[in-house]
């Protein structure tokens, strides 16, 4: 339980819409440095899940303890969470359309959040050598200067990743990175996610089974708000309710 | 310094010989072509320009539909106007003194002033509010401070609350109605509903042609749009720029990135409110009246139809708009628009004004959502990605639905 | 007063009857003329047989004759005797009523009662009221006693009530009986106890009975005096201040007046000699203090008074006691209409605020008809409708127009009622086909789109009406008030209001909950994509919304005007409250606007209440309110959860 080996820890957590109970005494912990993918039928509480660890949802009982010096998110905002070293990249990519994919990158761009600091704010050199970097990493280097709604999906998914990275957080929720990708994109994508986890904290929510396995990392299995099975991915789809559940359908 | 757009030396340069040309016209060192109530006018609308610059940023960049900005405008002419009337009563009443055998005291110097002022609402007792009237540097940072710590206050409410779209709008405009139902009221020490009057005369140039006065108020009003403009030209640009603009399209996500929303909104609503009561209190001494019924609501929403037929979201068509809006109004209103003869009805464009600007301001909103701005994108030929109309990728429905949940 | 109430009545009584009078064998002018001397010289001991032989003869103009006698309008003729009175230099005969030619110049004698005499006919003219055989004569007695009490009505008046045949007014001669007891009676037993009696209820009559008892008046002395009946005592600097103590010892020449600002300075300006004043330079003037400097040089010199400092003003003050004493010196009487009169206001104050939550209420229904459209339309489409105001004032106008063709108020409002929904339902789907379905998705510019219709029709209404108001007349079985008690009363206007949204309320439920329209467009609301795969057609279903919001707005409309004012702006009056209510009651729901609506009509009512005198503030405090309240509930008093509220 010490700080060291448990970077973000979630228990006895339940959220309840409406009288629906779309997290139901979840309890997850991931350490500093590790991959997860999670896994679940459509209304397992993934999102929700991730909503709540990021400040998005506040859940009617249980804990969420982050980091070294063990930390309550609970309570705190989404703005707070992001800068403590969480970061999200949504199902559906959201990046600022309108705006240049420099700009974004730049935004994302890990610096000081206040208004006034913002306000003059300069980039270093050694900004705009990240900013660079990053476009490459993500093959956007000779597009940073388009607006990003002009990029095809893919690009836009990869986008937003490369502002997961340039915020350099602890943690990475990851939702459904490699949707609408082409083979070699995802293929790609997975080997980010690995090189990632290598000094990352990396939560993958993926629907699709073949990519997860190729992350090839611990897997948790939600279920109607609970983790049902957690395991290797050759452990969890071996595992009869999983199949029932998930699988079988 | 970062760079700033290309359209800061454009418009600079448009303004300045504007200015040149009406200098050159005017009555005081021209050839009066130029009379000096129409000075005042373009002086006045110069002004609306300014209110509309920051109406565009809190609104076109940042996504706020403040339906407030006319009453800091109305604030920053308020707090002016009291010293102006305080200052100039104070010399009349001073003169009136000096003919008795005993000179006034302080306090028959004040009562004498009190009751001049504020005889038209049966008191003459001096309120609180004018309690730093007397002073010119105190009452001018008033015209800061006021507008400043009621958007800072109120804004933080709003923003806390993450009240957003057009539950914030109509929350701004309770506000405004708020403040002008208070200005209303004769308790609140401002005249009520007669206002501030005899604005027009300046303590110290009293005895200045008002030919000189007016162009002098133009050109200051001229050069506050052009530092206005340049500054908030450097606001939105850069990251600010960028990330005001971001909350605007998706504040959600803003928040995700770790900016803290809440101050962004609250440092944007109050800086424009502040640049609206700066641009209020040069428009007052030009108008030379101020009433509760300018801070109404109404005025508010004007604001926001002049920014949003010049083409929000672009700086220098908000100060397009507000320019051509109300110079056309005025031409309008003042009847100089010739009637037109329908052999059964004869058009009266005074009657007729807010009609064809209703009419044409629902025809804008539907079909030139870009406003008149957009022209000027056509005139550069940078239409780039014009995808009005058209999906917005494969991803289709992100930007609407966005929009659907402001 | 009473008495030319009573003179009043007589004459109308004695008119009346007057062809009567003549057919009887002995008329009003041989009583009199049988007891000539005793009426054209009363005095106490002898005008008593007068009224009696009067009474016994049963004539019809006797209280006439009586009132006018009290009032010296008999005259007698010296010649022969005879009795007339006299109007607008006429004699007129006392039997017919008829005139009987000019005031001659002399051998006329005013017939002139003393104030024994006088008193003796007012106690017999009220009796004879009291006792008339009228049952509307008999109330206007007693309403003439109620308005003007008396210690010499009490005999009358007590000796009325054993024949009195009305079992209602016996009781209101008896109530009325016991007032005067209170206020007049002789012992204190009687008097305490009448209070008891007459303590219920909260008529201004019975508050005004104990109010004239306990009237007080303020007095100064050095020492409170043993023997008078103290109210309460002041303590100058608490209780009143020191200046009005100071004036109440000026005012009484107990100290001596206080000199002015105004006065020093004439009196400085009177005494300006080579440049200075008492020493002191004119130039120094300017300052107060050297002021009073200059002006005790004056009053050292003795020539002008004295000054009187705030240090002189307070020794004074200090030297004497300040107090109230009741006029009644009973204190037992004053301690049980004090008690009694406590009891009242409370009474009072309760029910002045069940007469408040009827105004609140009445309001709340107000915005609740104004708001009702509104939410529809924003909370189920989610489109803000600027133009609503004018929806109202439309309906409004509808009903002008009707009633201008219509005399008949009530036929007219009848007409009004459906013509309004009509015509505001037509103008909705026109405006939702040709504005607001372009801009779906973009609220904050449909708030814009609406904005502008809004202020083209309302200047359109002003080219067509005019600016000024236009009238729209509730018909009469609509004008009165419902009255309860003196307090609590509410106008029928406003009931019609309140039935007429809870009408709405009912059915807006019913659509929404009961019929298939009411179900897609919860479909609609909730999740338009799948309601559209389901074939409902969600274009027809939001044309149908809007239409159905904009009729209620026009309905609302014609309701607001009934009481309002129907003006081109008065739509702009209702659109913020209208925006307020359904953003503090939670949007999307019809149970949400009515709670906001009671809530915003609670509030302003109440806030009215501390501040009566001014609206305006209380419109302000109101919305200042609202703000605080979003703090804490930001989607409203009736707000969806979870997911389903979207973000």
């Amino acid at each position: 339980m010490s700080g060291s080996t448990r970077l973000l820890e979630v228990s006895g957590v339940s959220v309840t819409f409406d009288g629906f109970r779309a997290i139901n005494n979840l309890s997850f912990a991931i350490g500093p440095a590790e991959m997860r993918a999670v896994i679940g039928p459509n209304g397992a509480g993934k999102t929700t899940f991730m909503d709540i660890v990021t400040g998005k949802t506040r859940p009617d009982t249980g804990r969420v303890i982050w980091g070294d010096e063990n930390i309550s998110l609970i309570g705190m905002s989404e703005a707070r969470i992001a800068r403590a070293g969480i970061g999200r990249k949504f199902q559906r990519p959201t990046v600022f359309e309108e705006q240049s994919v420099r700009d974004n990158l730049t935004m994302a761009l890990k610096a000081d959040r206040g208004p006034f600091k913002v306000l003059f704010w300069k980039p270093s050199a050694e900004e705009r050598a990240k900013v660079e970097d990053i476009a490459d990493t993500i093959g956007l280097a000779g597009q940073l200067d388009r607006t990003s709604g002009e990029l095809s999906h893919g690009q836009k998914q990869w986008l937003e990743i490369g502002m997961l990275l340039a915020q350099d957080p602890q943690l990475l929720l990851v939702d459904e990175p490699a949707a609408g990708m082409t083979p070699a994109e995802r293929e790609h994508t997975t080997d980010l996610l690995k090189s990632l986890a290598k000094h990352h904290a990396v939560v993958v929510v993926e629907h699709d089974m073949e990519f997860v396995r190729r992350l090839d990392c611990k897997v948790t299995v939600l279920h109607e708000g609970s983790v049902l099975a957690e395991g290797s991915i050759d452990h969890v789809t071996k595992n009869q309710e999983v199949i029932d559940v998930y699988l079988g359908r | 310094m970062r760079a700033l757009p290309s359209s800061v030396p454009w418009f600079l340069g448009i303004l300045g010989l504007v200015v040149l040309a009406v200098t050159v016209m005017s009555e005081a060192v021209g050839t009066g072509l130029i009379s000096t109530s129409f000075l005042k006018v373009l002086g006045m609308t110069l002004c609306f320009c300014l209110a509309a610059l920051a109406m565009d940023v809190v609104w076109g960049y940042c996504g706020i539909l403040s339906l407030g900005h006319m009453a800091f405008f109305g604030l920053g002419g308020y707090a002016i106007g009291m010293w102006l009337m305080y200052a100039r009563t104070e010399i009349i009443v001073a003169a009136n003194l000096a003919g008795r055998a005993i000179p006034p005291t302080e306090a028959e110097l004040r009562d004498a002033i009190g009751s001049q002022i504020f005889g038209v609402v049966g008191a003459s007792d001096f309120p609180w509010v004018w309690g730093f009237a007397h002073s010119l540097p105190l009452q001018l940072a008033m015209v800061v401070v006021v507008p400043g710590l009621i958007a800072l206050v109120f804004g933080w409410l709003a923003f806390r609350s993450r009240v957003t779209g057009v539950y914030l709008s109509i929350l701004t405009q309770a506000m405004t109605l708020a403040l002008s139902l208070w200005f209303f009221q004769n308790d609140s020490g401002l005249r009520g509903n007669n206002g501030l009057s005899g604005l027009q005369n300046i303590p110290g140039f009293l005895d200045a042609p008002q030919a000189a006065v007016a162009l002098a108020f133009f050109l200051a009003s001229a050069l506050a749009l052009a530092l206005g403009y340049v500054f908030f030209a450097w606001v939105v640009s850069g990251k600010m720029g960028s990330v005001i603009r971001a909350i605007r399209d998706d504040e959600a996500r803003v928040r995700f990135l770790g900016y803290p929303v809440e101050g962004f909104k609250l440092f944007v609503f109050t800086l424009t409110a502040i640049v609206a009561g700066i641009a209020g209190a040069l428009y007052y001494p030009q108008a030379g009246i101020i009433n509760p019924g300018e801070m109404a609501p109404i005025a508010s929403i004007y604001l926001a139809v002049w920014v949003a037929i010049g083409g929000r979201g672009r700086l220098y068509g908000a100060v397009i708009g507000a320019a051509f809006v109300s110079l056309v109004s005025t031409w309008f209103t003042g009847g100089g628009a010739p009637d037109i003869d329908l052999g059964f009805y004869r058009v009266d464009w005074v009657d007729w004004w807010l009609v064809l600007l209703g009419v044409s301001f629902v025809l804008v909103t539907i079909f030139a959502p870009k406003g008149l701005g957009g022209l000027v994108d056509l005139w550069t030929e940078r239409r780039g990605r014009d995808r009005h109309g058209a999906d917005l990728g494969p991803d289709q429905g992100a930007l609407r639905e966005r929009e659907a949940g402001e | 007063m009473p008495r030319a109430l009573v003179t009043v009545l007589a004459l109308c009584l004695s008119f009346a009857f007057a062809p009567v009078a003549r057919a009887q064998q002995s008329d009003l002018q041989s009583v009199l003329q049988d007891n000539q001397d005793a009426v054209a010289n009363p005095s106490r001991s002898t005008v008593n047989e007068v009224i009696d032989a009067l009474v016994a003869s049963g004539l019809p103009g006797v209280a006439e004759f009586l009132s006018r006698w009290q009032e010296r309008e008999v005259v007698v003729r010296e010649e022969d005797g005879l009795f007339f009175y006299v109007e607008d230099d006429q004699l007129i005969d006392i039997a017919t009523g008829e005139a009987a030619g000019p005031v001659p110049d002399d051998g006329i004698d005013e017939v002139r009662p003393n104030g024994g005499v006088r008193r003796e006919l007012a106690g017999a003219l009220v009796q004879f009221q009291l006792s008339s055989p009228d049952i509307a004569e008999r109330r206007a007695a007693l309403d003439a006693i109620s308005g003007d009490m008396s210690a010499d009505q009490i005999e009358p008046l007590a000796a009325s009530i054993e024949d009195e045949p009305s079992a209602r007014i016996a009781a209101r001669k008896q109530r009325l009986l016991a007032m005067l007891t209170a206020r007049f009676g002789e012992d204190t037993e009687a008097r305490v106890e009448a209070i008891r009696q007459i303590t219920n209820g909260v008529s201004v009559e019975l508050r005004g009975v104990l109010n004239q008892i306990l009237t007080t008046s303020d007095e100064v002395s050095e020492t409170v005096p043993e023997d008078v009946n103290v109210a309460r005592t002041y303590v100058p600097g608490e209780d009143m201040s020191l200046d009005a103590a100071y004036s109440e010892l000026v005012e009484r020449d107990l100290a001596p007046p206080r000199v002015s600002d105004a006065d020093i300075y004439a009196a400085l300006t009177q005494n300006i000699a080579d440049g200075a004043v008492g020493g002191v330079p004119v130039e120094e003037l300017s300052d107060p203090a050297r002021r009073i400097d200059a002006y005790e040089a004056l009053a050292a010199e003795g020539t002008v008074p004295g000054f009187v400092g705030p240090d002189d003003m307070a020794a004074a003050v200090d030297a004497y006691s300040f107090y109230a004493i009741y006029d009644e010196p009973d204190p037992a009487v004053t301690d049980a209409a004090r008690a009694a009169l406590d009891g009242v206001e409370t009474r009072v104050g309760l029910s002045e605020a069940a007469d408040l939550s009827l105004d609140a209420l009445s309001l709340a229904s107000i915005y609740f008809l104004a708001a009702i459209g509104l939410a529809v339309t924003f909370g189920v489409m989610g489109v803000i409708n600027m133009a609503h105001g004018e929806f109202i004032m439309m309906g409004a106008y509808t009903g002008y127009v009707v009633q201008s063709l219509v005399p008949n108020y009530t036929i007219s409002i009848i007409l009004a009622l459906p013509l309004a929904f009509a015509v505001t339902f037509a103008l909705g789907v026109a405006m939702e086909r040709l504005v607001i379905r372009w801009l779906y998705h973009r609220p904050l510019e449909t708030l814009l789109a609406t904005f502008g219709i809004s202020i083209a029709l309302q200047q359109l209404a002003k080219n067509i009406f005019g600016t000024q108001a236009r009238p729209f007349t509730a018909p009469d079985w609509l004008a009165g008030s419902m009255v309860v008690s003196d307090v609590i009363s509410i106008s029928f206007v406003r009931i019609a209001i309140f039935v007429l949204g809870l009408f709405f309320l009912g059915l807006l439920l019913f659509i929404l909950k009961r019929t298939r329209l009411g179900l897609e467009v919860r479909a609609v609301t909730q999740n338009p994509r799948m309601a559209a795969s389901m074939g409902i057609n969600s274009e027809r279903i939001n044309m149908l919304t809007f239409g159905l919001g904009s009729g209620i707005a026009g309905i609302a409309g014609v309701a607001i005007g009934l009481y309002a004012q129907v003006t081109s702006e008065m739509g702009s009056n209702y659109i913020v409250q209208s925006f307020m209510t359904v953003v503090v009651g939670g949007v999307g729901n019809v149970w949400g606007t009515l709670a906001g609506a009671t809530l915003i009509g609670f509030l302003q009512k109440g806030i009215e209440w501390f501040n009566p005198s001014n609206t305006l503030a209380a419109q302000t405090f109101m919305i200042l309110f609202i703000i605080l309240f979003i703090q804490f509930r930001p989607r409203g008093i009736v707000a969806l959860k979870g997911r389903a509220a979207g973000d």
